[in-house]
């Protein structure tokens, strides 16, 4: 910050400290007023743009206790420094109980008074870029990936709001590439512990021993290969969440562990005999039944129970196909910007099919086949040759919807009369007027 | 050409006020001259601190200023000098002080010198001092603030070994800001 943009303001009732003061700083370049009293420095304060106040403790009418804390209550980011003419610990204690930065004995020491504004200045800058930096911060984790207008996704970003504001653990469901992991997000960068990391553990990425020492860490000399000491994810979410996806899969001694460590918050790395506390929230996602595998004794009870507080269940994507369309321009945006192409949307059959596909591998799958898409797009819209989408079969129920058996029956009506509308619309027992819509809601067209 | 007359006032040396006289016209590339004026410090003494009122001193000087003025032409820039410890009433002490972009300025060389520090006696050194507060508070009054380089006369100077770190030359950027502030 310039010292010509830090504005100081010194309230003393004697015009001799005043004009000496003002005399003082101008020459350091700050922009600097005075006022003789309380009230005239509130009236100047309305102004606003002051970054530290000079404020004499004994003043006539409202003393500078009394101002301090009404400064306070006007802006918090002033800095205030007392001046007092005898010090004593019962002033210097009130002062700085009531939020001064400092206080300062009249006479004072020029290089004193050097130093305190420097160092005051330093903190108050430092203040503000914090903040600044808290904002950002808030802003950045209110900046969601979560895209879905659908009622299934309200709820579901309801229950994150709602749970995000306590310390709960919570057990998100859903089937793989419903956006777990960022619902975990969402639910960090929304509570308190925003602040501290997000640490994400994928449990069934690891073996048993590498997901122990991934977890807690090790000691050096621990195993082969541990030549230095090493922090666990759960020292490294101290503070912050945790977020163990794919829970289902973890082993029944790192379960043990597990269990022990949600319970007392601490532990002991791996080869190592000291104790370790970490204050972290857990999170965790699977996309198993875990019910199941509790009743076949591969998944502990009592950690079932430590971990399914709070549950959010993640719906496919096929059960809100209302918010495809949605997903599907947000990630054309996403992409055109990755990849710098002009391209702003779909074309009517592209979006058609978009929508009529069942998404197995639900939003992740629907990602991936919109950045193959823009990869071989050159036109301002993605085409229906653009998308890979495959017809499935087995567990879904692609093609199996009445209107996908309507339309691949109409389309080869069509192709049997060579698109003669009328003879097609006898076949099919509907009037020609009916196949037009039917046409154009399904945005058949014509080969050449 | 700005034009610089020096005030020796009261016990101060004379010999020493008269060898800045040279070294101010070459640091300014003014005309200096010494002055003498017939002037009681004693009025301006505080009786409690044992110290002398620095702003009450210019403020006499500045209301005096037509008489003392002195040289011909464009007003000039007083500086006063004083062997007596300065002080303004908020601060302890003070080494100088001066009206920013106004006329007048003081500077004092009692906490200058090595012997307030049970150092032993160093002229060169004082004259030295001196000439760089001399250099400080007449920046001050031809508009100059203090100046964030270590290499500048400008850089604030709260204890002697901050004098004795800087240089008596302005920096380049002080010295563009000066003749900036001539030409206005």
């Amino acid at each position: 910050m310039k010292k010509s943009d830090t504005g100081i303001l010194i309230v003393d009732d004697e015009l001799i400290v005043r004009e000496s003061l003002t005399k003082w700083f101008r020459e350091d370049g700050f922009r600097v007023d005075a006022a003789e009293n309380a009230a005239a420095a509130l009236r100047k304060l309305q102004g606003g743009g002051w970054t530290l106040m000079l404020v004499d403790i004994k003043m006539p009418g409202m003393d500078g206790i009394e101002l301090l804390q009404r400064v306070r209550e006007i802006d918090k980011s002033i800095t205030v420094i007392i001046i007092t003419a005898f010090a004593s610990v019962d002033t210097a204690v009130k002062a700085l109980k009531e939020g001064a930065y400092d206080y300062i004995t009249k006479p004072i020491d020029p290089d004193y008074l050097d130093h305190i504004i420097e160092k005051a200045l330093k903190q108050h800058e430092l203040l503000q870029e914090n903040q600044q930096l808290r904002d950002r911060v808030s802003e950045m984790a209110t900046d969601t990936e979560i895209v879905g207008e659908s009622a299934e996704m309200t709820k579901v970003m309801d229950l994150v709001r709602t749970v995000a504001a306590t310390d709960t653990t919570v057990m998100i469901r859903g089937e793989s590439g419903t956006g777990k992991e960022l619902v975990a997000r969402a639910i960090h960068n929304q509570s308190a512990r925003k602040y501290f990391p997000l640490v994400t553990v994928n449990c069934g990425a690891m073996t048993e021993t590498l997901l122990e020492s991934e977890l807690f860490g090790h000691e050096r000399g621990a195993f082969t290969g541990a030549q230095y000491r090493r922090k666990g994810k759960v020292e490294a979410a101290d503070g912050g969440t945790l977020f163990l996806d794919e829970i289902g899969n973890i082993d029944t001694k790192t379960q043990m562990d597990l269990l022990r460590v949600i319970e007392t918050k601490q532990f002991t790395r791996v080869g190592g005999s000291d104790i370790v506390h970490s204050d972290f929230r857990i999170i965790c996602a699977t996309n198993r039944d875990l019910e199941r595998a509790v009743k076949e004794g591969t998944f502990r009870e009592d950690l079932y129970y430590r971990l399914n507080v709070f549950t959010i269940e993640l719906p496919p994507l096929r059960a809100r196909r209302g918010d495809i369309a949605k997903l599907a321009h947000f990630f054309v945006e996403k992409y055109a910007l990755a990849m710098s192409k002009k391209v702003t949307g779909f074309t009517p059959e592209a979006m058609y099919a978009l929508k009529a596909y069942d998404w197995p591998g639900n939003v992740r799958e629907l990602e991936n086949a919109i950045e193959r898409a823009m990869v071989v797009t050159c036109g301002p819209m993605v085409e229906r040759e653009h998308l890979p989408l495959q017809a499935t079969s087995g567990t879904t129920s692609e093609g199996k919807r009445l209107d996908d058996v309507e339309q691949r029956h109409i389309e080869r009506i069509l192709k049997e009369t060579g698109w003669n509308i009328s003879r097609s619309a006898a076949i099919l027992d509907i009037d020609r007027v009916t196949l037009y819509h039917k046409i154009e809601k399904y945005g058949l067209k014509r080969e050449p | 050409m700005s034009r610089i007359r020096l005030l020796p006032l009261g016990s101060a040396d004379r010999d020493m006020v008269a060898a800045l006289r040279p070294a101010l016209e070459a640091d300014f590339d003014a005309v200096a001259e010494v002055g003498e004026i017939d002037l009681d410090l004693d009025q301006f003494l505080d009786p409690r601190r044992l110290q002398y009122n620095s702003t009450a001193l210019i403020n006499h000087l500045q209301g005096r200023y037509a008489s003392i003025g002195g040289m011909r032409g464009d007003s000039p820039s007083l500086l006063a000098v004083v062997d007596e410890d300065l002080f303004i009433p908020i601060l302890t002490y003070v080494f100088g002080e001066a009206q920013l972009g106004g006329r007048v300025a003081v500077v004092s060389y009692h906490r200058l010198q090595n012997e307030r520090y049970g150092l032993p006696r160093d002229q060169g050194r004082l004259f030295e001092r001196l000439h760089k507060e001399a250099v400080h508070e007449l920046g001050h009054v031809f508009g100059l603030l203090h100046c964030p380089a270590r290499e500048c006369a400008m850089h604030i100077s709260t204890y002697v070994e901050d004098i004795d770190m800087k240089p008596a030359a302005l920096c380049p950027s002080c010295r563009r800001q000066l003749a900036t502030l001539a030409r206005a």
